[in-house]
């Protein structure tokens, strides 16, 4: 279970202080599936950062399991159960796919069972086991090798910041599939997705509407998406390719 | 195997790739230790002659030999001992060998030590050669391990050398300068990995002329300066035909290191194409951040990025 406690985010600027995350308190019970929504800038992403410990909150509390985790550092909350899906994922010039995977499982996984993690984001595990993570892979490849250091880590707790972005060709029915698998398979696991998209929106247990910093909204599927539906919170992916947003 | 155990991720592969160089060294090969010649093999299409002047070896490779080659590693473990060898390759027409040339010192002591090894490859009309040549020190003595390697390759019509040059750790000074000249339809590819760490300086210079139609040339350079190390990469491709070249060096520099980068292009003729690319910067702060969101600790995820840039 993860708790936050009146977070609230600054950042200064020359000028000003300006606040990206505005007291917020939420709780995110085990074996649920939460998606964020809600316009850009409205600091989902920078939530999802104080999660992983990638920015600190300059007010209020961060408990997983009951245990203050609001001052440990990346590494400790990676290894406290938390893994975090980059919006952009890095490139390194020389690490291979195989090494990544082996480093977020903490263990040296054979080729083969390194293979699996890829194939369950549908990747010919074949190619691209001993690719490197670097300008030679596409965004969507690079997206889904993302995803895919999270299966391997299988940890309590996995945030996704929009996993559905340059996946075009890989569907979406896969995406929901996977995040369906790894619910199954790690016992009281909870994710966390940030997306826009209606048919992800479709599978959350819950949804949380950010805006501006806070909570605008927040409640179970049923009561929330038929108010979010056809606003850009809840886009419908044909209408997306139509050009509108 | 105590010592294994103090060696970080990059020491240990080094150490792998060196100790499997001086397990294997199947076909010819030439052992200097301490500045004399020590085991020697000769095949019926190798063969090796010390100079009689006792400045070095002649590696002479009858025309057409292929898959064979020739290891002659080099190890210095006596404080102090500083030598200059001479070696030449005379690599005949339509050969196609693997060169290892690795070199080690170990010096304790408080003498400096120091091996310059002069390489000059004459190599055949369409002949290929792939030349391995790494670096290493170790020793905890006051003495320097210094390495000045020079290296010269003449490369005949549609002749082919790939160089890979690797200086990982340990070494306190070197002056590394390569020089290629290539005829028609020569190509030459060059990887060169260094890194440098404590208060090392190494100078890496390479000037490659393109002398005939249809030659090409890539010279990759990848380094990492540590600490208050510093490096000079100075390389030169002159394009004296209608040719093709490219030239990369690509730095990482941490803590006080310092890197100057100095590529250079020269085009004499009108059909030279011609490519260089420049890079320095620390570690991405993403990049860290990204490994440590797998677990890895700050120190970790700077250990596994330079592993793999200089992978």
């Amino acid at each position: 279970m993860l708790e936050l406690k009146h977070v609230s985010f600054e950042v200064n600027d020359e000028t000003s202080q300006k606040e990206i995350i505005h007291d917020i308190s939420v709780v995110i019970p085990d074996e649920r599936f939460v998606v964020i929504t809600g316009p850009n800038g409205g600091g989902k992403s920078t939530l999802a950062r104080l999660i992983a410990g990638i920015e600190k909150p300059t007010e209020g509390q961060i408990l997983l399991d009951g245990e203050d985790i609001t001052q440990m550092s990346i590494t400790e909350r990676a290894k406290a159960g938390i893994s975090f899906a980059f919006q952009q994922p890095v490139r390194f010039k020389g690490i291979q796919v195989l090494d990544l995977i082996r480093i977020a499982s903490g263990k040296r996984l054979s080729p083969a069972d390194a293979c699996q993690y890829l194939s369950e984001v549908g990747l010919c595990a074949r190619d691209y086991i001993n690719r490197e993570v670097n300008a030679s892979l596409s965004g969507g490849e690079l997206k889904r090798i993302e995803i895919a250091t999270v299966l391997a880590r299988g940890t309590k707790l996995s945030v996704f910041d929009e996993p559905e972005a340059g996946i075009d060709l890989w569907s979406f029915q896969n995406l929901i599939e996977v995040f369906e698998r790894m619910q199954k398979k790690i016992h009281k696991s909870s994710i966390m997705v940030i997306s826009h998209q209606e048919r992800i929106l479709n599978i959350a247990d819950e949804i949380i509407v950010l805006a501006n910093g806070q909570i605008r909204e927040q409640g179970s599927r049923e009561d929330i998406l038929p108010g979010l539906l056809g606003t850009p919170s809840a886009v419908n992916a044909c209408q997306k390719l139509q050009g509108g947003n | 195997m105590a010592e294994f155990k103090k060696l970080d991720e990059i020491q240990k592969r080094i150490l792998m790739e060196v100790a499997d160089l001086h397990k294997v060294p199947e076909g010819a090969y030439n052992i200097r230790s301490n500045g004399v010649s020590a085991m020697r093999a000769t095949t019926a299409n190798i063969d090796i002659i010390s100079k009689p002047d006792g400045s070095g070896i002649d590696i002479k490779i009858k025309p057409g030999t292929k898959n064979e080659s020739v290891h002659i590693p080099v190890v210095l473990s006596q404080s102090g001992l500083k030598e200059v060898v001479y070696n030449d390759f005379y690599v005949g027409d339509d050969c196609d060998v693997i060169i290892v040339a690795g070199c080690g010192i170990d010096n304790c002591g408080n003498q400096d030590s120091q091996h310059d090894g002069i390489h000059r490859f004459f190599v055949g009309k369409n002949a290929r050669v792939k030349y391995v040549e790494k670096h290493y020190g170790s020793g905890d003595g006051q003495g320097k391990r210094i390495l000045n390697p020079v290296t010269e390759a003449y490369m005949d019509e549609n002749s082919h050398m790939e160089m890979e040059m690797v200086q990982i750790k340990g070494v306190d000074n070197t002056d590394r300068q390569t020089k290629a000249e290539l005829a028609a339809g020569a190509s030459l590819i060059v990887r060169e990995r260094l890194m440098t760490h404590g208060d090392q300086v190494a100078n890496s210079g390479y000037r490659v002329y393109l002398n005939g139609e249809g030659a090409t040339a890539d010279v990759v350079s990848r380094s990492v300066a540590r600490d208050t190390s510093s490096q000079k990469f100075d390389a030169r491709i002159t394009g004296n035909a209608p040719c093709s070249g490219h030239m990369e060096c690509d730095s990482i520099i941490m803590d006080q290191g310092k890197i100057l980068a100095v590529p250079s292009l020269e085009a004499n003729d009108l059909d030279a194409a011609l490519i260089h690319e420049a890079a320095i910067g620390k570690i991405a702060g993403d990049q860290l951040i990204k490994l440590m969101t797998l677990g890895l600790t700050e120190a970790e995820a700077e250990e596994q990025i330079i592993n793999g840039f200089l992978k």
